[in-house]
C-alpha cells in the first residue's frame, strides 16, 4: 500500500479557514528559568473539519489548544478564529470547550449544568431549557436531567460536558482529551458519537488527544507535534482522496492501520528518542 | 437500532434508576442521621450532668491543694449546687418583693437581650468577613496585605478592645443617633466574628477547579458572573463551618463586652449581679451559665436553619 501523501505544517493559505495560527511561540517562565512550549507553530483549520493534535507528554498540544481558546496568549504570533483574534473570538462565544475533567457544577442538576453557558449570555428561562433538553437528548442522557453529577458514572459526566461545550451551536468545538480518563469501551462508543454529532452540526472541532488510533479515527487531518518546545513535524491526512472511508467497521479497515502506521513514523521522526519510544503517546 | 445506540439506551436507563435509587437512599440517611444526632445530644446532656452529680458525691468539700495550689475544685453546696438545685432556683422570685419576677424569667429576659446583640454581631462580621474574602479573592496583593492582620486581630485580647470601643464610640452619632453602649457591645462581637468567615469565605471562594475557572473564562464570563455562579457556590461548603465558629465567638464576645462596658440587661451583666448574691444563693451564677449555654444552642441552631437556605439557594437560584 503507497503511503499516504503529506503536506507539510506550515502554513499555505489562510483565506476562509476557521482557524489560522500563525507563528505562534510560548514560553512560561518557570522555577528553572524558562520553558519554551511551542515553537514557530503555524496552522490552519478548514471550516467543517475535525483535526487531531497529537505529540508526547508535554509537547505543547494542549497550550496550543489554549491558544486558540484565548486562554494563554501567544509570546509571539497570532490566532485568528474566522479572521478575527482570539480574545474577539472568544467573547463573541466563537466556541464550545471541553476538558479531560468533566468540570461540572456538584450543585446544578445535569440539566442546569448544560444550560449555564447560556445562562451566562443572558438567554432567557425557557429557551436555554429547552436547548438543554434537546442537547442531553442527543448525548443521550435526557432522563437524567434532573440527577445530580455525582450520580453520575465518569463517561455519563463527560457526555454532560460535551453537551455542554454544544450549548451556544459553535461553529468551533475545542476538545481536551475530553476521553482520556474513559474506560475504553466508553470511549469507543463516545468517539461514535462525537462524529454521529459533528456530522449533524456541521461543527469544526479542534481535538488533543495521546491516542493514535483515536486520533485516526476521529479526524480528517492529524497534526503531529514534538517534543518540547512542541512544534509541527507532520500533517498526516486521514480522510480525502484514497483515505479512509467512514463506512462499516473503521477500526477493521485496512486504511485505518495504514493511516496509524503513518502517524506512528511521523512520532518516531519527530522525537530525538529513536529507540522506538513515543514518550507517552499510546499505541491502543 | 444500532448496538451504539442500544448500549447508550442500556447505560441511561440504568444511570436513571441509580440516580432515583441515590436520592432515596439520600432521605432515608438524612432522617437515620438527624435521629441519631438527638440521640446524642441528649446522651451528651445526661453524660455531663451525672460526671457533675459524680464528682459532687465523691469530690472533697474542700477540693484538694497539692503544694499550695488547688488542683481539684471543691465539692461543696456553695461551688457545686446540685443540678436540681439550679434548676429549682429559676422558680424562685429574684428579689423578696411580692411583684418580682422569677430567676427564671430575669435569665430567659437577660438571654433574649445578649441573643439578639449577637445576631447583631454575628450579620454585622460575617458581613464585614465576606467583604475582605471577595477583596481578598479579587486581588492577590489584598490578600497578601490583610490575611495576616485577619489572623493577627484575633490575639488582641477582648477584655482591652471593649473599653477602646465604647470611647471611640462614645463621640459619634449615627444618623443623628448617639452612640450606646449596646452598639459597642455589637461591634466588639463583630470584631470577633468577622474573622472565621473571612478565612473560611476565602478558602471557598479559591477552591473550584482550575478547569471549572477556565470554562468560566471560555465562556466570556464576566468577574462578577464567575462570583455569583461559581466562587460563591462553591464556598457554601466552607462557609457553614466558619458560621458555626463565628455564632460561637459573637456570643462570648457580646457576654464579655457586656461586662467590660458596662452595658444592662443582658447574660453579661446577669452573672455578675448573681456572682454577688453567690453566698446566700451560689446556684444563681449557674443559672446564668445556663442562659449562656442556651444562647449558644439557639444560634448553632440558627446557623444549621442558614446551611440548609444557603445550599437551597445555591441549588436553585446560582
Amino acid at each position: 500500500m503507497s503511503a499516504p501523501t503529506r503536506e507539510t505544517g506550515s502554513a499555505t493559505t489562510g483565506r476562509g479557514a476557521r482557524v489560522e495560527v500563525r507563528g505562534v511561540d510560548q514560553r512560561f517562565p518557570a522555577a528553572s528559568g524558562e520553558v519554551h512550549a511551542l515553537a514557530d507553530v503555524s496552522l490552519d483549520i478548514a471550516p467543517g473539519e475535525l483535526v487531531s493534535l497529537i505529540g508526547p507528554s508535554g509537547c505543547g498540544k494542549s497550550t496550543l489548544l489554549r491558544c486558540v481558546a484565548d486562554l494563554v496568549q501567544p509570546t509571539s504570533g497570532e490566532v485568528l478564529v474566522d479572521g478575527q483574534s482570539a480574545r474577539a473570538a472568544r467573547l463573541a462565544h466563537r466556541y464550545g470547550i471541553a476538558f479531560q475533567a468533566a468540570g461540572l457544577l456538584e450543585w446544578r442538576t445535569v440539566r442546569r449544568n448544560v444550560e449555564l453557558p447560556l445562562q451566562l449570555h443572558g438567554v432567557g428561562k425557557a429557551e436555554r431549557r429547552a436547548r438543554a433538553e434537546h442537547l442531553l437528548e442527543l448525548v443521550g442522557l435526557a432522563d437524567v436531567a434532573d440527577a445530580r453529577p455525582s450520580q453520575l458514572s465518569g463517561g455519563m459526566q463527560q457526555r454532560v460536558a460535551i453537551a455542554r461545550s454544544l450549548a451556544e451551536d459553535p461553529p468551533l468545538l475545542l476538545m481536551d482529551e475530553p476521553f482520556g480518563a474513559l474506560d475504553e469501551m466508553t470511549r469507543e462508543r463516545m468517539q461514535a458519537e462525537l462524529l454521529s454529532l459533528r456530522a449533524a452540526s456541521g461543527t469544526t472541532v479542534v481535538f488533543v488527544t495521546h491516542s493514535i488510533p483515536e486520533a485516526v479515527f476521529l479526524s480528517d487531518r492529524v497534526v503531529v507535534m514534538s517534543p518540547r518546545p512542541g512544534r509541527v513535524v507532520d500533517v498526516v491526512p486521514v480522510t480525502g482522496e484514497g483515505g479512509l472511508e467512514r463506512t462499516g467497521d473503521v477500526r477493521e479497515a485496512p486504511a485505518f492501520f495504514d493511516r496509524i502506521t503513518a502517524v506512528r513514523e511521523a512520532l518516531r521522526g519527530g522525537s530525538d528518542d529513536t529507540g522506538g519510544g513515543r514518550g507517552g503517546v499510546e499505541d491502543r | 437500532m444500532s448496538s451504539d445506540a442500544a448500549l447508550a439506551t442500556a447505560a441511561t436507563t440504568s444511570g436513571g434508576a441509580a440516580a432515583g435509587r441515590a436520592r432515596l437512599g439520600r432521605m432515608a440517611r438524612s432522617g437515620r442521621d438527624t435521629g441519631r444526632r438527638v440521640v446524642a445530644v441528649g446522651a451528651a446532656v445526661v453524660l455531663l450532668l451525672a460526671a457533675w452529680e459524680t464528682y459532687k458525691a465523691v469530690g472533697p468539700a474542700d477540693g484538694l491543694e497539692l503544694l499550695g495550689t488547688r488542683v481539684l475544685p471543691r465539692a461543696s453546696d456553695a461551688a457545686m449546687p446540685h443540678t436540681w438545685t439550679v434548676l429549682a432556683v429559676l422558680g424562685e422570685p429574684e428579689v423578696a418583693v411580692a411583684a418580682s419576677r422569677t430567676v427564671g424569667e430575669a435569665v430567659l429576659a437577660a438571654a433574649a437581650t445578649t441573643l439578639l446583640l449577637s445576631l447583631g454581631g454575628l450579620a454585622l462580621g460575617a458581613g464585614v468577613g465576606l467583604l475582605l474574602a471577595v477583596a481578598m479573592a479579587r486581588l492577590r496583593v489584598v490578600e497578601h496585605g490583610l490575611l495576616p492582620w485577619v489572623l493577627l486581630s484575633q490575639t488582641v485580647p477582648l477584655i482591652a478592645v471593649a473599653p477602646l470601643v465604647a470611647g471611640w464610640g462614645g463621640g459619634i452619632a449615627i444618623m443623628g443617633r448617639p452612640w450606646t453602649s449596646e452598639m459597642s457591645v455589637v461591634v466588639v462581637a463583630a470584631y470577633l466574628a468577622f474573622a472565621p468567615v473571612a478565612v473560611g469565605a476565602l478558602r471557598g471562594l479559591q477552591s473550584p477547579a482550575p478547569a471549572a475557572l477556565e470554562l468560566f473564562t471560555a465562556s466570556a464570563a464576566s468577574w462578577t458572573q464567575t462570583l455569583v455562579r461559581l466562587r460563591l457556590p462553591a464556598s457554601v461548603p466552607y462557609l457553614v463551618p466558619a458560621l458555626r465558629l463565628s455564632a460561637a465567638a459573637a456570643v462570648v464576645g457580646v457576654v464579655v463586652a457586656e461586662i467590660s462596658t458596662g452595658t444592662r440587661g443582658g447574660i453579661g451583666r446577669l452573672v455578675i449581679e448573681y456572682a454577688q448574691q453567690a453566698t446566700t444563693s451560689p446556684a444563681r451564677v449557674y443559672a446564668a451559665v445556663l442562659g449562656a449555654a442556651t444562647i449558644g444552642l439557639v444560634v448553632a441552631g440558627l446557623v444549621a436553619l442558614l446551611d440548609v437556605a444557603l445550599r437551597r439557594a445555591r441549588e436553585g437560584a446560582s
